[in-house]
């Protein structure tokens, strides 16, 4: 129990008649790579969002740090350590890379607006500390040669690599991945879970990774949770995963078994 | 402004704005010039920049509200107005200096501010402009109907002074008036380069992900209402100082949306577009001006006061021009030719 970072008990989420998530449970353990796979609609979306506090489960908790992340407010729960990606790139398209990160550093600055518009002094000086964190996150992900360009132009390799970059950005304990490689081509996904082994490495931070592509979940995920039609069918290693009947059946379709 | 070859070796000079000697001789002359201009310009130039630079101030909180955080306000006139006229009752009715006085109306401008803002919680964009709008017609019948704002007449706002030396005169004014929008130029400047304007801009595109960034999205919201209100109260402060009188009626609705179409025709989310904006639209009044009484002399079947609406239409077709041709506005030209500078004498 010692390693458990975040505990899902039982929750349940519905959007009007449909079920997105029934009685699931899960647990995130420390340093460990923990990949949730299913089919199209399965839920997975819905439960990163159950964690982030975008949507909230109707019944059961999740509990982090004592605390019960389905009452806390989505600002709230990056502060308290667990940055994620999104499936559809969410970034600021205005800014360019450097201040896309830099605004992810919000949560480590010290407040005090007024002293904002004065800037020079104090404020430079944090504004630099973070400038450091941010460039090395830059040099981790090879985004130096779009430091200054406009997210909003980047084509879509690299704003999912923004993306990612951002979420570090925030020097997090838990790092949620929504689909990072999706609509990638070979080269952008080989360098895409080289990277992720990289952060995961250097960090040694949890990461759930959402993902498709079954060849690099098995590869680089520690553990195994399959979702179809909102319920947990399965969880366990890889090597457990690829033997499941249940699983085998989810994937072809439930009008084929 | 760089010229090509130009790199920066630390994060310092990589994040400041004016980066080299150039910069600063072309800051520091513009500066001397503006503070020389009293010494050889006309009565009349002076006073219209002192309307210019009052403006200014006003375009950039709306700058602030709607250019970076995104959030529609057509409630600015009457912000501007609660400044002004609390600026006039502290000095006139509690005998305050104006020095005091300045300050405090921007506070409170700001305060309401952020009453009018607090439905952005719930509301966004055709909405939350609709509840500003509702905020601006509270404010101006509340003033119009109460005693202490001396209904629809107004107040009488004594000039600001130093000891025996009064500033009643459009010179003496202008000081006044260029310091307080250098000082409130530099303080936004600065404002929106570092976290808070990150954040602003970041509530703008993308709401949702700056919620899971961890930014409270409420908090932040109300401090660009605070910010951009407290730019409305000095602008309005000022404005009632400098004409030694307030009233409702600079402050209608119209003066709102020619505000709005000043950030529109300068540049969105730009601060010298601010300046942009109303140098241009303030050119276009004066256009006018010179234009219609030679109107109205050709051709006396227009009646007598074809300057109001001949304004109205140039303002309306300006606006629909940029809006199909620039609708980043006249600094994002700006943000071209400067591009282009830097990498002068190449070419893209
Ligand atoms: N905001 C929402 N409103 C209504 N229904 C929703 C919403 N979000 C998700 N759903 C529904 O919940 C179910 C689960 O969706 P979710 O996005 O979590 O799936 P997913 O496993 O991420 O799928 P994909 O692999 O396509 O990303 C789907 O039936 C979806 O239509
Ligand atoms: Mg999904």
């Amino acid at each position: 129990m010692e390693n458990n970072l975040i505990h899902i008990k039982n929750i349940h989420l519905a959007f009007g008649g449909t079920q997105a998530l029934l009685n699931v449970s899960l647990e995130i353990k420390e340093k460990e790579i923990l990949a949730i796979i299913g089919p199209n609609g399965a839920g997975k979306t819905s439960l990163l969002n159950c964690i982030s506090g975008f949507y909230r489960p109707y019944k059961g908790e999740i509990i982090y740090q004592n605390m019960d992340l389905t009452k806390v407010a989505p600002h709230k729960i990056a502060k308290l350590g667990i940055a994620r990606t999104f499936q559809n790139i969410e970034l600021y398209t205005g800014l360019n890379t450097l201040d896309n990160l830099m605004a992810a550093r919000h949560i480590h600055m010290k407040r005090g607006a007024f002293w904002d518009g004065i800037y020079f002094g104090p404020r430079r000086r944090e504004d630099i500390k973070h400038r450091k964190f941010v460039e090395e996150v830059i040099d981790l992900l090879e985004l130096e040669p779009v430091r200054k360009k406009i997210v909003g132009s980047l084509p879509y390799g690299q704003r999912k690599r923004v993306d990612l970059a951002r979420a570090l950005c925030m020097n997090p304990k838990i790092l949620l991945l929504d689909e990072p490689m999706a609509g990638m081509n070979v080269e952008e996904k080989e360098d895409m879970a080289r990277f992720i082994l990289d952060i995961f490495e250097l960090r040694e931070i949890a990461v759930v990774l959402v993902e498709h592509n079954m060849d690099v979940v098995m590869d680089i995920s520690d553990r195994i949770a399959v979702l179809d039609f909102g319920t947990k069918i399965a969880e366990g290693s890889p090597d457990d995963i690829k033997g499941d009947p249940k699983v085998i059946r989810a994937y072809l379709g439930a009008g084929q078994s | 402004m760089r010229p090509c070859g130009v790199f920066d070796e630390r994060y310092e000079t990589d994040m400041a704005i004016i980066r080299t000697w150039q910069h600063w001789t072309i800051l520091l002359g513009t500066i001397g010039l503006l503070f020389c201009i009293p010494l050889f310009a006309s009565y009349y130039f002076i006073s219209l920049l002192n309307g210019i630079f009052i403006t200014s101030v006003m375009v950039l909180g709306l700058q602030i509200i709607m250019g970076y955080c995104g959030q529609v306000s057509l409630g600015q006139a009457a912000f501007m107005a609660v400044g002004g006229f609390v600026s006039a009752l502290l000095t006139l009715k509690l005998g305050l200096s104006f020095w005091l006085a300045l300050p405090l109306s921007g506070l409170s401008a700001g305060l309401i501010g952020l009453i009018g803002g607090a439905p952005s919680l719930r509301v966004k964009e055709f909405y939350l402009a609709m509840s500003t709008v509702a905020i601006h017609y509270v404010i101006i019948w509340l003033i119009t109907h109460l005693k202490i704002t001396g209904y629809t007449q107004g107040l009488v706002a004594p000039p600001p002074a130093i000891g025996n030396f009064v500033f009643n005169t459009e010179e003496r004014m202008y000081y006044i008036i260029l310091m307080v929008t250098l000082l409130l130029t530099f303080y936004a400047r600065n404002l929106i380069r570092g976290n808070v304007g990150r954040i602003f801009i970041a509530i703008r595109d993308n709401d949702l992900a700056a919620e899971v960034m961890g930014v409270n999205i409420f908090k932040y919201k109300m401090l660009a209402f605070f910010v951009s209100c407290f730019y409305a109260g000095i602008a309005g402060s000022l404005l009632a100082h400098w004409y030694q009188i307030v009233n409702v009626e600079q402050f209608t609705l119209n003066h709102a949306l020619l505000y709005i179409g000043m950030i529109i025709v300068g540049g969105m989310g730009s601060i010298p577009g601010a300046f942009f904006g109303v140098f241009l639209l303030r050119l276009l009044d004066e256009f006018v001006l010179t234009v219609s009484p030679m109107l109205a002399h050709k051709f006396p079947q227009l009646g007598m006061t074809p300057a109001a609406s001949l304004g109205v239409m140039c303002f309306g077709i300006v606006l629909v021009l940029f809006l199909l041709y620039e609708p980043r506005g006249i600094a994002h030209r700006w943000e071209i030719f400067k591009a282009s500078y830097r990498i002068y004498p190449y070419r893209k």
